[in-house]
């Protein structure tokens, strides 16, 4: 029996206790805020750490502890189309670093426990449950690949990485660490399309970064698996919260094809909420390798069935 | 149903293809007008303020907007917190660094962090030398209100300059209201001129009367096609066009121009005075003959 709109993950709550059922997300708050935090409290701490930057610079690129860098591959891929770009060594071995990272845990990690904008599409979702806000726009959610598509033209076009004129995400972290400017009415713009007009529309459908980020977690191992998927009591919380929502029903209800477990979509920004408001406990993290034992054990003990038939 | 198709799985593909097709055909829509709309941003967003110099070895601007990845590092990096980040509203490119002499000007870092910070070539890191920097130049836009001209001794520009001597020299003239007086004009050089604005920054005027511009806004552009006939002539080993001939004026004669300055020279007497430079020449003669 599905559950209300307005009632996602209260089962959990009671099931499991009110930090069980909002663990992830609050790992995830933690996450994004302190990575924001580090940024921010980084030039106050020079004098007392010796000259030490716990983290400087922004997202588009950054240096860590003084030594480690970090960029952005998909800024720097932008600023390459238009053939004026020669990253420097520190440069591409950020970028490096950063894609070796997202190959590995699954590239949207970034949109749910890095991306400072992600915590205002969250709000919006949240407000729309509440309010029971129904989505008529239908804007799909392969249009953000042709916003990738476009970024990747635009620079050719228009001359310069004109996204990152507009990209929210840089906008918003941008804001915070070296002045906002008018960049606040683009969040909240933001804010209220995902409220107002498309349901999980900014980082569901549009954002190219969300997309390019897709493309990174198309072989990680690390995924959302719905291990006890036997025991889904068809609540529907999972598909009420998650972000994604069409990663979750071939791994969940996908049994009788002969579909494991595993959420193998690279759309899936392991956020792990489907974990958090699930009061049976049926997901959980695991690697992508366990989808073909339990797709053997799946089909060994499909043939026992008709064995016995 | 909606095609001549008869079999009822042939129609239901048939619709299913025209929903894809719409549906693909309205993304790619709102996707190109998103782009029409970004791109106009750009241009408007991407056309720098006058007054917004970029810092040290950034590449050419259309260039540079290609190559600034928008990180801040060079912000982060400069130990005077001079450089800022464009942002929404302030007219620079959002997220491009640059600064504003008057506010405050580069104090040109002999070991230039700001380019040992920038991840991309968007700073040369070829430009290890920062007196070969030129981030624009110093242009004295205003002789009218700059203190030199009107007589006074103000020289803070040709003081302040690093490159001083060589980017800023005073030049001497003759002060014609007082007759009796010196100016010194400050007049700038470009081939030393880095545009680092501390002579715009140190100006004492309410408005300053030097002011660091763009290079592309401070310097002229020869039409491609000239060519500077001594440089060719140096190049060349001689002269690339006719044979160069001895000059010489066409007077009248017995007349001869004298190149110190003392002017026409009528040596003999009995030349026609029909013409009046002639007639001129006679009656100064007679003058100084009284």
């Amino acid at each position: 029996m599905a559950n209300r709109l307005e009632d996602v993950g209260a089962e959990a709550v009671a099931a499991k206790g009110w930090f069980k059922a909002n663990k992830w997300l609050i790992l995830r708050r933690v996450s994004q805020l302190s990575i924001l935090g580090l940024f921010i409290i980084s030039p106050f701490l020079v004098d007392v750490l010796d000259e030490l930057w716990i983290a400087k610079g922004t997202l588009s690129s950054s240096v860590i502890l003084g030594v480690v860098p970090l960029t952005d591959p998909y800024v720097l891929i932008q600023g390459m189309v238009s053939g004026d770009v020669k990253p420097e060594i520190v440069g591409l071995v950020g970028a490096l670093i950063v894609i070796a990272f997202y190959l590995l845990v699954g590239g949207r990690v970034y949109c749910s426990w890095v991306c400072p904008v992600n915590m205002i599409t969250d709000a919006a979702a949240w407000l729309r449950r509440k309010l029971g806000l129904k989505d008529k726009s239908h804007i799909s959610r392969s249009t953000r690949y042709w916003m990738l598509g476009l970024t990747l033209i635009l620079p050719l076009v228009a001359g310069g990485i004109v996204w990152e004129l507009v990209n929210p995400v840089s906008l918003l972290y941008r804001g915070i660490l070296f002045g906002m400017g008018t960049a606040w009415m683009a969040l909240v713009g933001i804010f209220l399309f995902d409220l107002l007009i498309s349901n999980d529309g900014w980082c569901g459908r549009v954002c190219p970064v969300g997309a390019f980020y897709s493309l990174l977690a198309v072989k990680s191992p690390l995924r959302v698996v719905a291990g006890k998927r036997e025991d889904c009591d068809d609540c529907m919380d999972c598909y009420m919260v998650c972000p994604e929502v069409q990663v979750i029903k071939p791994a969940l209800k996908g049994a009788e094809h002969g579909l494991g477990p595993v959420i193998l979509s690279s759309e899936c920004t392991n956020c792990g909420r489907c974990i958090d408001v699930c009061a049976k406990d049926v997901f959980r993290f695991g690697s992508r390798f366990t989808n073909n034992q339990v797709e053997a054990i799946g089909v060994v003990s499909r043939q026992e069935d008709s064995a016995k038939a | 149903m909606f095609d001549s198709g008869n079999g009822k799985g042939q129609g239901k593909s048939e619709l299913s293809r025209r929903r894809f097709l719409s549906g693909v055909l309205k993304t790619a829509c709102g996707v190109g007008l998103m782009g029409v709309g970004v791109g106009l941003y750009s241009e408007k967003a991407s056309s720098l303020p006058a007054l917004a110099i970029r810092p040290p070895g950034a590449l050419p601007e259309d260039e540079f907007l290609n190559a600034c990845i928008r990180c801040g590092l060079c912000v982060k990096d400069c130990p005077f917190d001079m450089l800022l980040l464009g942002q929404m509203g302030n007219g620079v490119a959002a997220g491009t660094p640059f600064f504003t002499a008057r506010d405050a000007p580069c104090e040109m870092c002999e070991d230039i962090p700001c380019i040992k910070a920038c991840p991309t070539n968007a700073l040369d890191h070829s430009l290890t030398n920062i007196e070969d920097a030129r981030m624009g130049l110093a242009v004295l836009v205003d002789q009218k209100t700059c203190v030199a001209f009107l007589g006074l001794r103000c020289e803070i520009c040709y003081n302040a300059c690093p490159v001083q001597g060589k980017a800023l020299t005073l030049n001497y003239e003759h002060n014609a209201r007082s007759g009796k007086h010196a100016l010194f004009i400050p007049v700038v050089h470009e081939d030393y001129c880095t545009g680092c604005g501390i002579c715009e920054k140190v100006c004492i005027l309410e408005e300053a009367a030097i002011k660091v511009l763009p290079n592309h806004l401070a310097k002229g552009k020869l039409a491609g096609h000239y060519r500077i006939g001594w440089e060719e002539k140096a190049k060349a080993g001689k002269s690339l066009v006719t044979p160069d001939i001895e000059h010489k004026y066409n007077l009248p004669e017995g007349a001869r121009y004298d190149h110190q300055g003392k002017g026409m020279i009528i040596e003999s007497e009995g030349i026609g005075v029909d013409r009046p430079v002639d007639q001129m020449n006679m009656l100064r003669q007679q003058m100084e003959k009284k």
